[in-house]
């Protein structure tokens, strides 16, 4: 490796976001600079550095990654520490600048989203910690004029076989020297202290008394806070309005027009609020205006009939379903779902003359700073793009035509004023990016002896990277693989299969929603499989692990699953019992839910036993946590989740109609992580795919009835 | 003017008296721990003390805490404040963070009422407190440590 940069001999950083000394390290990988990168323009080498340490031994990790709650500050900052052998109380983890040199490892743009943070930085960073580390005992060999060999780094200190001892910080001048090392040497697996062990996460002191800064949370001198109205109407635009009476609010300073509404700039959240219902605004609603969620299903159903992409096929589907034993046909219609952050959307622009500072909790941050420099008219490198802690993203901050920062910018440019646009929450629930919604055909069928024979899945639903720079990427032979994840690679062993994708119109905005396609298509695979074990009068379990005999990975993950929730002795008495297991973004969940109907004739969920596959852990209590979560927010969609349309307007506004899972809701989860496992996966989205299908088999178990629709609707559970 | 007590500290505001408390927290006095999260009262992200007990400032008048002490996570004090921030560091409760500085003061008002609460009152007191993330399985273990702590504290 010889990309390792010694940045502490750059005058630039010296000068600039890093100044205060220390020794930083940066490292760049060939072929980092792809596709958006490149398109960006940004040509200078600047500043790139993932390590600083300081003469005070404080070890700084840069985090090219977004903290959004998944814990990547403190997975990444335990890969430098291992390898450098820091002094884990002495870390902490600061979000990086924008700069290629922070570009994503696999995807070569800045930016968080994929559950991708722990493995795509497994190499680099370590190789920064490792670099940082000979270096120091280069430096100290120099100082006592000794063999290198005979040193050793260890919790902040290089120590020499003679005994002596020096402290990081007091190489820290010595080490800013030095060329970094012709080969980097990383540490034996084995002989990992931090790597692998339960670590408390750095961001939690400051989560629990009030002093986190999240973008909502950051003030500047002089800044005034703005609402926008916008159209109520996905695609609508302003025909006129009246600003006189928004403008009689006391506190209100400007009203404009801008792209996407009226934006009102005031002193205040509430005054711009006030000022923002005074608006007297004529819409033009645009080709939605008669939008309903009853007639696009049936749109959808119509277009499931017509000819569409093919993304798998195998054998003839459609003769072995006609030649089948027994058949199982089924029409499934999921919802659009909002992400509902409980941040709502934010950010604070400040646009001057020549440069331009924004403030955002972002998952994107070089198309939210190219952005931001069109709107101000300046290049990229003159806009500084602060990225805060994110108030939950789960992929609404990773916004492919950065709407909510272009807001902020085309408003303090106009006001020339720094500006803070806060969505409200009714904004944030009504403002679109939704996970598509999906409309799914199943025609699937057993042979006499109870083997899966065919198996034709036809899935309905919008493409949001068709027409994006990503389409490239994402969209391979006119197949999008964020509508097919997860029934394309269906991974049951099905002689006759076809899957085939139908590309509904685009109007409603939609975009990546926590494992987005495996959201929608796991529930269909799972449950289908779990209605074929029956057909064929065989346990779920047996069925699935017999049609696995390719995928250990996955049978082991479903093994342990069932294993732990005791698979086969009888549920406890009310409950039924349900298992699901999916596997996404590199990564094997499994999901055993117990659950019963309520009074109310809800479903009540009691336990949720999760194995997972995600290869080796850095932090074994962030999969456990990114388990938890990921349980709660796949119940909260099969319990509650659903964005429906009226007359071309969102009929859900908040939280007491677009309903959370809560406290006396939250089942008791136990999570087992796959000992020993050798593909490193994510762990952020894993956890959802199999949540819903998981409760729908054990929901099945109780009442003998398929469910079709989600959210679960109490009629769809009643006996007969 | 209106006339504020807090965190122990009188503050004086020149607000319209309809302003939810929650903005004149954060804007008018910089407290940003309190956070807004629906504006509704259906969340408890903007939770706080007022006259000790808790409330949601996204839809209180800030006319109605005048004269009236108010206490936010930033004043939340030993007695209370430091078991439940050592049992949530503890538990590592906190995913995103945001709504936390709601459920722990709405933890504090349950942990002062009743020093040894069952789930189902941990359910009762903090089922109006959304987390997104989904971490009510560790704040339910936090509380339980925290009336530990507490309770460990006083012999």
């Amino acid at each position: 490796m010889n990309d390792i940069v010694n940045l502490s001999r750059r005058d630039v950083l010296k000068a600039g976001a890093f100044a205060g000394g220390g020794l930083i390290l940066g490292v760049t990988l060939p072929g980092f600079v792809r596709n958006a990168a490149a398109q960006q323009g940004t040509t200078n080498f600047a500043p790139n550095a993932f390590v600083r340490i300081g003469l005070d031994e404080s070890v700084t990790v840069i985090v090219p990654h977004s903290e959004m709650g998944q814990g990547a500050y403190t997975s990444v900052a335990m890969m430098v520490a291992e390898e450098l052998e820091a002094d884990w109380t002495k870390v902490r983890a600061e979000s990086a600048p924008v700069d290629p040199a922070y570009n994503h490892t696999a995807f070569g743009i800045q930016m968080t989203g994929g559950s991708t943070s722990t493995w795509s930085e497994w190499k680099r960073l370590r190789e920064a910690g490792a670099a940082a580390r000979q270096m120091l005992i280069t430096a100290a060999a120099e100082k006592w004029d000794v063999d290198p060999a005979g040193c050793r780094a260890e919790n902040g200190r290089i120590l020499h076989v003679s005994g002596r001892v020096l402290r990081f910080g007091e190489l820290v001048e010595r080490a800013s020297r030095l060329q970094p090392p012709k080969e980097v040497i990383l540490k034996d697996p084995k002989r990992f202290k931090i790597i692998g062990k339960a670590t408390k996460r750095l961001d939690t002191p400051e989560k629990t008394n009030g002093k986190a800064i999240f973008g909502i949370d950051v003030s500047v001198p002089g800044m005034k806070v703005a609402l926008v109205a916008r159209p109520p109407v996905f695609g609508g635009k302003v025909k006129s309005f009246t600003a006189d009476h928004a403008k009689a609010v006391p506190g209100v300073r400007h009203v404009l027009e801008i792209p996407r509404g009226v934006a009102v700039v005031a002193d205040g959240f509430w005054p711009a609020k006030l000022g923002r219902e005074a608006l007297e605004i004529e819409w033009d609603d645009g080709p939605l205006a008669s939008l309903d969620t009853r007639t696009q299903g049936e749109q959808y159903a119509a277009l499931a009939r017509e000819a569409g992409a093919v993304a798998r096929k195998e054998g003839d589907a459609a003769a072995a379903f006609d030649s089948a034993a027994k058949k199982v046909e089924a029409v499934y219609d999921l919802p659009y779902l909002a992400h509902a952050a409980m941040e709502p959307l934010n950010c604070v622009a400040d646009v001057r003359e020549d440069s331009c500072e924004v403030w955002v909790g972002t998952q994107f941050q070089t198309g939210d700073r190219a952005a931001a420099a069109q709107e101000a008219g300046l290049k990229p490198e003159q806009v500084k793009l602060h990225t805060t802690l994110l108030g939950g993203g789960f992929g609404r901050r990773a916004v492919i035509d950065s709407h909510f920062v272009r807001e902020a910018v085309q408003i303090s440019k106009a006001v020339k004023a720094p500006v803070k646009v806060i969505w409200t929450r009714e904004d944030d629930m009504r403002g679109g990016f939704y996970r598509p919604r999906a409309y799914h055909t199943v025609k699937a069928g057993v042979d006499t002896a109870g083997a899966p024979a065919a198996w034709e899945h036809h899935i309905v639903c919008q493409s949001f990277m068709a027409g994006t720079p990503f389409e490239g990427f994402m969209v391979k032979e006119g197949v999008d693989e964020t509508a097919v994840e997860g029934a394309r690679d269906n991974p049951y062993e099905i002689p006759n299969i076809r899957v085939v994708w139908h590309h509904a119109p685009p109007g409603v905005p939609t975009l990546w929603w926590r494992s987005v396609g495996h959201s929608h298509n796991a529930f269909i695979v799972e449950t289908i499989i779990d209605e074929l074990a029956h057909a064929a009068g065989r346990d779920p379990r047996e069925y699935r692990l017999g049609l696995l005999g390719k995928n250990p990975r996955i049978k082991r993950a479903l093994e342990l699953a069932t294993e732990k929730a005791g698979w086969g002795n009888p549920a406890p008495e009310g409950r039924g019992r349900g298992v699901a297991v999916h596997e996404s973004f590199g990564s094997v969940v499994a999901h055993v839910i117990e659950a019963s109907i309520g009074k109310d004739g809800r479903p009540k969920v009691h336990r949720v036993v999760c194995a997972i596959d995600c290869g080796p852990v850095v932090n074994p209590d962030t999969v456990r946590a990114q388990m938890e979560s990921a349980i709660a927010f796949g119940l909260t969609a099969a319990l509650y989740g659903e964005i429906t349309f009226e007359r071309g307007r969102v009929r859900e506004r908040n939280f007491h109609d677009y309903q959370m899972l809560r406290m006396n809701e939250m089942p008791a989860v136990e999570v087992h992580i796959v000992p020993d496992a050798e593909k490193m996966g994510g762990v952020g989205e894993p956890g959802v795919p199999p949540v819903a299908p998981a409760l729908a088999n054990a929901l099945f178990a109780i009442t003998g009835k398929r469910l079709r629709h989600l959210p679960i609707r109490a009629e769809d559970l009643k006996k007969g | 003017m209106i006339k504020l007590k807090v965190n122990g500290k009188d503050r004086s505001v020149d607000v319209d008296p309809e302003t939810p408390l929650l903005w004149v927290i954060r804007e008018s006095l910089g407290l940003t721990g309190t956070k807004f999260g629906c504006g509704m009262a259906q969340c408890g992200a903007c939770t706080v003390h007022l006259d000790g007990e808790a409330v949601r400032s996204c839809v209180t008048p800030v006319s109605r805490a005048e004269g009236r002490p108010v206490t936010t996570i930033e004043g939340l004090g030993a007695d209370l404040g430091g078991p439940l921030q050592q049992a949530w560091i503890a538990e590592d409760v906190p995913q995103c963070g945001y709504c936390q500085s709601g459920q722990i003061m709405a933890a504090a008002v349950l942990l002062r009422e009743n020093p040894n609460p069952t789930d189902k009152d941990v359910d009762d007191a903090m089922t109006g407190n959304i987390c997104r993330c989904g971490t009510y399985q560790r704040i339910r273990c936090a509380i339980h440590l925290a009336a530990k702590i507490k309770a460990g504290g006083k012999k």
